[in-house]
């Protein structure tokens, strides 16, 4: 069965071998004139101003939304066998994925409620 | 009628050809989308657009991508090397990988090998898209964070957050097709909708759906990791060249996966339109259904450019409110309305107008009393705060001058220390009138 994805590892083997060709050469293809300015970090053509690498501290509110979208995305996971094999699971499948789908709408009613998901 | 057993058995020349087939496809398209775009928001906006570079200025984006490998490619100082390098490698090997399960028709013979015109299928078909387009978010990101600089942060961690967000919107969106296909295999979900496409019972996942990928693909409306006028360029701000050229490539390529997806999931694929099929059975066999397949995506392309055209920008506040607040749960209630009908009507062997009646009705009573329920108490106005008397000033703050200041046209001498200090409030102003 396996032999299916052969021809995804063989796009993958073109795509790849595309993609670090383009970045590879470009240095080599392209001019290269040095100007200090050129280097530093583009902040609408004011001296920028020195920071750490990755700029520092960013809003926590980033990681909320990274928690938030692995429990949703592991329930849609969940959601695809389910629904390929719903025809042959009956009613019994149908309650207990609702029973599931149930619970986590009440995590998702307490998230919103603390205010989880708003953005300010 | 190909299905998950006509895949695997291919010889190495035709997986050859087809890999190739592939690639070259989403290069040309991608210069085409691009021109189209172009030509089609110049045509919205009253100008000509491209049309120098060959005929109608077709070649315009060919000669773009070109004089981007001649332009130097720029490291910047502040820049994390192997990453920066690395990132848009991340970002375009998983574009291209997405279209690789995409049906673009049936069986044909190929130098008489019979073989379905599809690179492959396997059993997890739409998990693969779904995966590729989960990659391509840590080429942005890393893209933003390697740049050093702070806007490709901003942007690559708008994008992120977007990207996550609204992708799962787009995996909720797409349950609903599995229950009524019975599979994640793409060529079975084209072959179950032999008689009616999945978008007349799933008119609302379809909704759901490409108002998801709109948000997964970056575009306007919800193009804000790119938001000019807040954030230059977003993540690719700080690059040049053929990594940039990479960047946008897989950027248009992902704009034709998804399409191509819609098309498989809720357009019948490759079929004919119209029931063209069922009175032309030539219309569903050999080379042609391309043209179809190719139809259905340009129209899905031509409506996201003319999304661009149309609509304003979002606030980022209200854009991740609508993914989260009214996609999610909208479309986890869908699924369960959608199992719910399918499940009783095939145990109790309902008929379509039963159904309606024992599930449809509740839910829109149901549906009506939310509607009718009030929002939040509105808050009592305070009028003083509005008018009259001023807001009080933070206590640590520099004295801020009330907004209703009027300067006084003479100060005597021997007041204007008291004056500079402290703002007249309006009582002290009615005092000495």
């Amino acid at each position: 069965m396996l032999s299916q994805y052969v021809p995804i590892v063989a796009l993958f083997a073109l795509a790849a071998g595309f993609a670090v060709f383009s970045v590879a050469m470009a240095p080599y293809i392209g001019p290269r004139r040095y100007n200090r300015a050129k280097l530093d970090a583009y902040e609408c053509g004011i001296e920028p101003v020195h920071q750490p690498l990755g700029a520092g501290r960013f809003p926590v509110k980033y990681y909320l939304t990274a928690m938030l979208f692995i429990v949703f995305d592991i329930e849609i996971v969940f959601l695809y066998p389910w629904a390929v094999a719903n025809d042959s699971l009956g009613i019994f499948g149908l309650v207990e994925m609702v029973l599931f789908i149930v619970t986590l709408l009440v995590a998702y009613a307490y998230v919103w409620r603390r205010g989880g998901l708003e953005w300010d | 009628m190909p299905n998950l057993d006509s895949f695997g058995h291919d010889v190495w020349w035709i997986i050859l050809i087809k890999v190739v087939a592939v690639f070259a496809i989403l290069v040309v398209m991608t210069l085409f989308t691009i021109w189209l775009e172009r030509r089609v928001v110049g045509r919205m906006q009253q100008r000509i657009g491209p049309n120098r570079v060959g005929p109608q200025g077709l070649l315009q984006s060919l000669a773009d991508g070109l004089k981007l490998a001649f332009k130097e490619d720029i490291m910047p100082a502040l820049a994390d090397k192997p990453v920066y390098f690395l990132a848009p490698i991340i970002a375009a090997i998983p574009a291209f990988l997405a279209f690789s399960v995409i049906p673009l028709g049936p069986e044909v013979s190929i130098f008489g090998e019979r073989t379905p015109l599809q690179l492959t299928d396997v059993p997890v078909g739409v998990l693969i898209v779904l995966a590729c387009s989960s990659m391509g978010v840590y080429g942005i990101v890393l893209a933003g964070w390697a740049s050093g600089s702070t806007y490709p942060l901003l942007g690559g961690l708008r994008s992120a957050a977007q990207l996550i967000s609204y992708e799962i919107g787009m995996g909720l969106a797409v349950v609903p097709v599995f229950l009524y296909a019975g599979s994640l295999s793409t060529s079975e979900v084209v072959a179950s909708q032999e008689n009616v496409w999945h978008i007349a019972p799933l008119f609302v996942s379809f909704v759901i759906y490409f108002i998801s990928v709109v948000g997964e693909t970056n575009r306007a409306p919800f193009d804000l990791p790119e938001a000019e006028s807040e954030l230059v360029g977003g993540f690719h701000t700080e690059y040049s060249s053929l990594k940039f050229a990479l960047f946008f490539l897989a950027e248009y390529i992902n704009i034709v996966t998804v399409s191509a997806l819609a098309t498989t999931l809720f357009l019948g694929g490759w079929r004919a339109p119209f029931g063209l099929g069922t009175v032309w059975a030539g219309a569903n066999e050999g080379w042609l259904p391309i043209v179809w397949f190719l139809g259905k995506v340009f129209a899905f392309i031509f409506v996201f450019i003319w999304l661009r055209g149309t609509l304003p920008r979002l606030r980022y506040d209200q854009f991740m409110a609508f993914g989260w607040k009214v996609l999610v749960p909208v479309g986890l209630l869908w699924i369960v309305v959608v199992a719910t009908l399918r499940t009783l009507s095939r145990e109790y062997d309902w008929s379509f107008l039963q159904s309606i009646l024992f599930v449809g009705i509740p839910l829109a009573i149901v549906l009506i009393v939310l509607l009718l329920l009030p929002d939040k108490a509105a808050e009592p106005e305070d009028d003083e705060t509005l008018y009259g008397i001023m807001p009080e000033q933070p206590e640590t703050s520099y004295p801020i001058p009330p907004l209703d200041l009027i300067v006084p046209s003479i100060v005597p001498s021997n007041v204007t220390s008291n004056v500079t200090s402290k703002a007249l409030s309006s009582a002290e102003r009615t005092d000495s009138a």
